[in-house]
């Protein structure tokens, strides 16, 4: 099914002020195959991806399309040339129909002519077996329709090499798999497609082809059967694993004589169904499940994010009342919420700033925070963490993914928590950056701080944690430790069917 | 499922559900208050009463609901009404030619638009501070040209004010047996006029497409190929137009011209709007709801009249108290909804 070259890319070179971005790429794209991009935060594969679609513009090297040398000037010649993108932020308008969506800005002419369109739309949609219709609002469709029908429009406009900038990471499980099979029926018909992810998993799971750069340069072209998983983050990081697969071993017997840090029977909050959980101190301790399996609504009850309807709670042996976060903080719980963008960084405030604002709400806002002492906090905690920012008065929206995680990650350990909550703290950042924050967490734990860390890749948390709480429709359906702590068993509870041995 | 007619319909888009939430409230009140307080409501010129009041507020709603799908607001639009006013009676007593004075309100109109929507969509200027820039001049023009009230006294134009479409069989009879016909100004026409147009454009030109577009989500109306300067531009374009036509209507209808004529006049546009379904985030609206909207707030002035309540600030209080139900109203229709969508 694969067949001749669709695209290449030849020594592409592309230079900033001070930075050579790309040094001498080269990039190959058959038709009807996926290939992967793959690389770390600044490896270079958007730099390479925006030459592509010429946001930016290559300063040597050279593109052929189908056997032509080609200049890509802007976005639209790169689609009329036959090269769409579909980004990972949605660029349709929700307020529109899917139609209007597929065909608007399009054509020319003054009318627009609904009904056709519609039908046009529903029989691409048919085709593609999307499950959406021509006349429907787009605002109603899941986040995964709305990126089909992104595919979609994408399709009809005749696209050869269709580019997919990290499609799936607002998307659950079975979304993605629609997705997957989207991708799978357009490359029988021949579409080259480029998938770019920080997904290990779905890398393996639909592309043919991995392609992997590191500091905007080309390591390799690999066949995805021949290259095992370790081995190509091994290539992306470029240094051995050994000290990722034995991260852990110190804690497991030593923390079973601690005391009980923080206990609760029966919380409940508007978001979450009941539950019982305790934490010792200087556990790590994880909550993993599907999506909307009520993990993320579970710790936010601990922390009192929404509101607590019931159940006790004790820390440190003594019964507390949390129902708002300030509570929890005067507790010494920490929350790094799921969502940075939303309810973690303030973009606009600078990485200081941000830094000292859990620790000044905590004080009072009466008691300000010297200058000389929030700036002596900030360079601490930006050296400890390893922050890459130009100064600690760079706003903090300037940052990339990974080390905006790291301040808000700064602004937590800087109240001294006893116990922090760590919601996805690695989701969308590079992988060096997530072993560095699985270190730090573990090196918190030795500490005595006790941890609670939710992470979708389920490998990433059976290297930190000691003990796993498995959910599934908003329950608490297994507790998994010690030898029962591998990714097979982990996968059986959260589908569920056989009973656990031993219960 | 593929089956020739499928005959499952599909579920109202935002727009068309705050649209009929609005007819369905307007229509209620009115029976209500026909019910109720009987009298004026209970005869056909009491509807078009409403209108010939507001024909002009009508066509500036329009417009103003353009730019508020767009995602902007023009605040100019009564300003501007008013120096068109002015205008146009000065340039008629001074003994101009009834043709040429429409082109001048219709030349005013489109030079605010012109020069807000460049400021706007080119220089990227706030558009507010823009249109509010927009009506200080334009007042401050007004009180230029005439500080005192200007009686309209051209002879050709008084025969125009006075043209009244009558309407026998919505009439009534009145006590002494005369048969009263429902009377409508000629304003009324040219707003019904400008509404249709108006709702074609939105519904089926790609301009009007565009619009919804941009408000909707700007980034993505760029990255879907849609000139978004050039699309704002004409949103302002079309707005301060709609203010010239509206100027004459407003002269026609009260034929005098006052350096105070229309005074919030775009608040009440915006509340129509707003009442009407249109979104102040962009994206969601369309003229019929605004349409709606204006009777509405024009309803709900008259019933508190009717009720007793004379005195003007009780107008509005009501308004104000209507304004916070609708907005209340379209959060938490469009709030369930995404709930709804989630689950």
């Amino acid at each position: 099914m694969q067949g001749s070259s669709l695209l290449q890319m030849h020594h592409i070179e592309k230079r900033f002020p001070g930075v050579l971005a790309l040094n001498g790429v080269d990039f190959e794209l058959r038709k009807g195959e996926i290939h992967a991009l793959m690389g770390e935060n600044g490896a270079g594969k958007s730099t390479l991806i925006k030459v592509l679609t010429g946001v930016y513009q290559k300063d040597g090297g050279e593109i052929v399309v189908d056997g032509e040398s080609v200049s890509i000037r802007s976005p639209q010649d790169a689609q009329n040339k036959g090269i769409s993108t579909v980004y990972q932020e949605i660029t349709l308008c929700p307020n529109l129909t899917v139609a209007e969506n597929m065909f608007i800005g399009r054509e020319s002419g003054a009318w627009i002519r609904q009904k056709q369109y519609e039908k046009r739309a529903d029989e691409l949609l048919g085709r593609l077996k999307i499950p959406a219709r021509g006349g429907q609002q787009l605002g109603s469709c899941s986040l995964a329709v709305q990126q089909m029908v992104a595919i979609a429009r994408a399709v009809d406009m005749k696209c050869k090499v269709l580019i997919l900038d990290e499609p799936t990471s607002s998307l659950d499980d079975n979304e993605v798999n629609m997705l997957f099979e989207l991708m799978r029926s357009l490359k029988k018909q021949g579409v080259g497609i480029i998938f770019v992810t920080h997904f290990l998993e779905q890398v393996y799971a639909v592309s043919d082809r991995i392609t992997v750069l590191r500091n905007g340069e080309l390591v390799g072209e690999y066949l995805t059967e021949e290259l095992p998983q370790v081995e190509l983050v091994a290539k992306m990081i470029g240094k051995e694993l050994d000290e990722l697969s034995s991260l852990k071993e110190v804690d497991e017997k030593k923390t079973k004589e601690q005391a009980v840090l923080y206990e609760a029977k029966g919380l409940s909050s508007t978001e979450a169904l009941p539950f019982d959980f305790k934490i010792r101190k200087g556990e790590v301790n994880g909550f993993t499940g599907l999506l909307g399996s009520g993990r993320s609504e579970s710790v936010r009850a601990i922390f009192g994010a929404d509101k607590v309807t019931g159940g006790e709670v004790r820390m440190k042996g003594q019964s507390a009342k949390i129902s708002r976060p300030i509570d929890a903080m005067k507790a010494g719980i920490g929350y790094l919420a799921e969502d940075r963008k939303r309810d973690g960084i303030i973009a606009e405030l600078s990485v200081r700033e941000n830094i000292i604002l859990a620790l000044q709400v905590l004080n009072g806002f009466f008691k300000p925070i010297s200058r000389s002492e929030s700036e002596a906090f900030a360079d601490e905690y930006i050296k400890v963490l390893n922050i890459k920012t130009a100064s600690r008065e760079t706003p903090v929206g300037s940052l990339s993914g990974g080390n905006q995680q790291k301040v808000i990650l700064a602004r937590w350990l800087l109240t001294h928590p006893d116990y922090l909550i760590l919601d996805e703290p690695t989701r969308g950042i590079d992988v060096g950056t997530k072993l560095e924050i699985q270190k730090l967490v573990l090196k918190l734990a030795e500490e005595g701080v006790s941890v609670t860390f939710i992470s979708s890749e389920v490998e990433e948390m059976l290297r930190t944690c000691s003990r796993l709480i498995v959910m599934r429709d908003r329950h608490i359906v297994g507790e998994l430790k010690g030898d029962e702590l591998n990714q097979e068993q982990v996968m059986r509870t959260i589908a569920g069917g056989d009973a656990k041995n031993g219960q | 499922m593929k089956k020739k007619n499928d005959f499952r319909r599909e579920p109202l888009t935002d727009t068309q559900l705050l649209m009929t939430i609005t007819i369905c409230i307007f229509v209620a009140m009115y029976l209500m208050a026909m019910i109720l307080l009987g009298g004026g409501f209970l005869h056909a010129q009491q509807v078009f009463d409403m209108l010939n009041d507001n024909a002009s507020l009508i066509i500036v709603s329009c417009g103003l609901t353009i730019v508020m799908i767009g995602g902007g607001i023009d605040i100019s639009v009564g300003a501007v009404t008013s120096l068109v006013v002015m205008s146009c009676v000065l340039y008629l007593n001074a003994g101009g030619n009834i043709f040429v004075s429409v082109l001048i309100a219709l030349g005013i109109g489109l030079a605010f638009g012109l020069v807000h929507g460049f400021l706007i969509s080119y220089l990227e200027i706030q558009p507010f501070i823009v249109t509010l820039a927009g009506m200080f001049f334009a007042r401050g023009m007004t009180t230029i040209l005439s500080v005192n009230p200007q009686k309209a006294e051209h002879e050709g134009f008084k025969a125009l004010r006075d043209v009244k479409i009558e309407i026998p069989w919505l009439g009534y009879t009145a006590k002494n047996g005369n048969l009263i016909p429902a009377r409508m100004e000629l304003g009324v026409v040219v707003a019904i006029a400008c509404l249709i147009l108006i709702f074609i454009l939105l519904q089926f030109l790609r301009l009007g497409r565009n619009f919804y577009a941009m408000g909707g989500n700007q980034q993505s109306a760029l990255m879907l190929g849609i000139n978004v300067k050039k699309t704002r531009f004409m949103s302002y374009v079309i707005s301060g137009l709609l203010s010239g036509i509206s100027g004459y209507v407003f002269l026609m209808h009260t034929g005098a011209g006052n350096a105070t004529n229309a005074a919030g006049m775009e608040m009440n546009a915006i509340a129509s709007s707003i009442i009407g379904g249109t979104l102040l985030t962009g994206g969601v609206g369309n003229v019929i709801g605004t349409f709606f909207g204006t009777l509405t707030l024009t309803t709900i002035k008259k019933i508190v009249v009717s009720s007793g309540l004379n005195q003007p600030w009780w107008q509005s209080i009501t308004t104000g108290g209507m304004l916070c139900f609708f907005i209340l109203l379209q959060s938490v229709v469009l709030g369930r909804r995404a709930k709804k969508k989630k689950a």
